[in-house]
């Protein structure tokens, strides 16, 4: 199976999947972080099954050379807990507080054809040029 | 609780890693929309075909199950354009700098048990909460 068939069919089942759990709807993503409110756990469920799956690919994986598609696996190399993870998780948290909508959601919620939906992403794609040109300027952290 | 759905979060959820586990295993490739999007700003030319692929698959995802079932895809935006735009605006450069958001850190990361990861998923977590909590119940925003 080719990598560009591969993604093709993982991102068909991701996005299904985000759709099927309402993970698609930035309203259900915030009754989930807002938890001194009418907490909503659905995001917890979702995140327990994902990773489940995610697991046990990752062990057979483990076991396995080269993926279907041939070429090795592309997987990250980073170990140590460095100043950049901490702040950009800690950013990308507020980032995602505020609107509800993380990467994923972010490019389904265009097919809502909500202006929202587009200033958003055009936005998130804005800052990650941001990000691109100051990395620039400092010497590549791994 | 009322908003719970545990089942279709659980269905969704498996949905999810079952793409992250065909993108592995098929093409050897991390399942992290933020990684998939910032490489296509990123490094011009080479591997952009497969992440092409992996984003149409993702709105053809979502997109079948909007059509199957419209009453069920709601994209509800309760912020204004102005935060919706920083918002974006910081999921994207967060992201970058922190090296995945909740499908790479979340999903991906915790399901190859990547310590990285458990404390970037700890961390957007923790900051995405407390900013719902200080616009919803301390400024009365949103």
């Amino acid at each position: 199976m080719p990598l560009a068939l591969s993604a093709l069919i993982a991102g068909i089942l991701f996005g299904l999947g985000l759709a099927v759990s309402q993970m698609t709807n930035p309203a259900k993503v915030l009754a989930f972080l807002d938890v001194a409110g009418d907490w909503d756990p659905s995001l917890a469920v979702v995140m327990a099954g994902a990773v489940t799956v995610a697991v046990i690919a990752f062990r057979i994986a483990a076991g396995r050379t080269a993926p279907l598609a041939g070429g090795s696996f592309d997987l990250p190399t980073r170990r140590k807990i460095d100043t950049p993870l901490v702040m950009g998780a800690m950013v990308f948290g507020v980032g995602w507080g505020l609107a509800g909508l993380c990467p994923g959601p972010a490019l389904t919620a265009l097919l809502s054809g909500q202006r929202k939906a587009f200033l958003f992403v055009g936005a998130m794609l804005a800052g990650m040029v941001v990000y691109k040109f100051m990395s620039r300027e400092r010497p590549v952290d791994g | 609780m009322e908003n719970f759905t545990p089942l279709s979060a659980l269905v969704g959820g498996l949905l999810i890693g079952l793409g992250a586990a065909v993108l592995l295993l098929g093409g050897g490739r991390i399942a992290g929309i933020s990684g998939i999007v910032g490489g296509m700003i990123k490094r011009p030319g080479g591997d952009h075909l497969w992440r092409a692929c992996f984003v149409v698959g993702l709105l053809i995802g979502a997109g079948a199950y909007a059509a199957f079932a419209p009453d069920r895809f709601v994209v509800q935006f309760d912020a204004t354009a102005g935060t919706v735009a920083a918002a974006g605006l910081i999921v994207g450069y967060g992201t970058q700098l922190g090296h995945g958001c909740t499908s790479g850190h979340g999903v991906c990361g915790l399901g190859r048990l990547s310590l990285r990861s458990v404390v970037a998923t700890l961390l957007f977590m923790a900051t995405a909460m407390i900013t719902v909590f200080i616009a919803r119940h301390m400024m009365g925003a949103l």
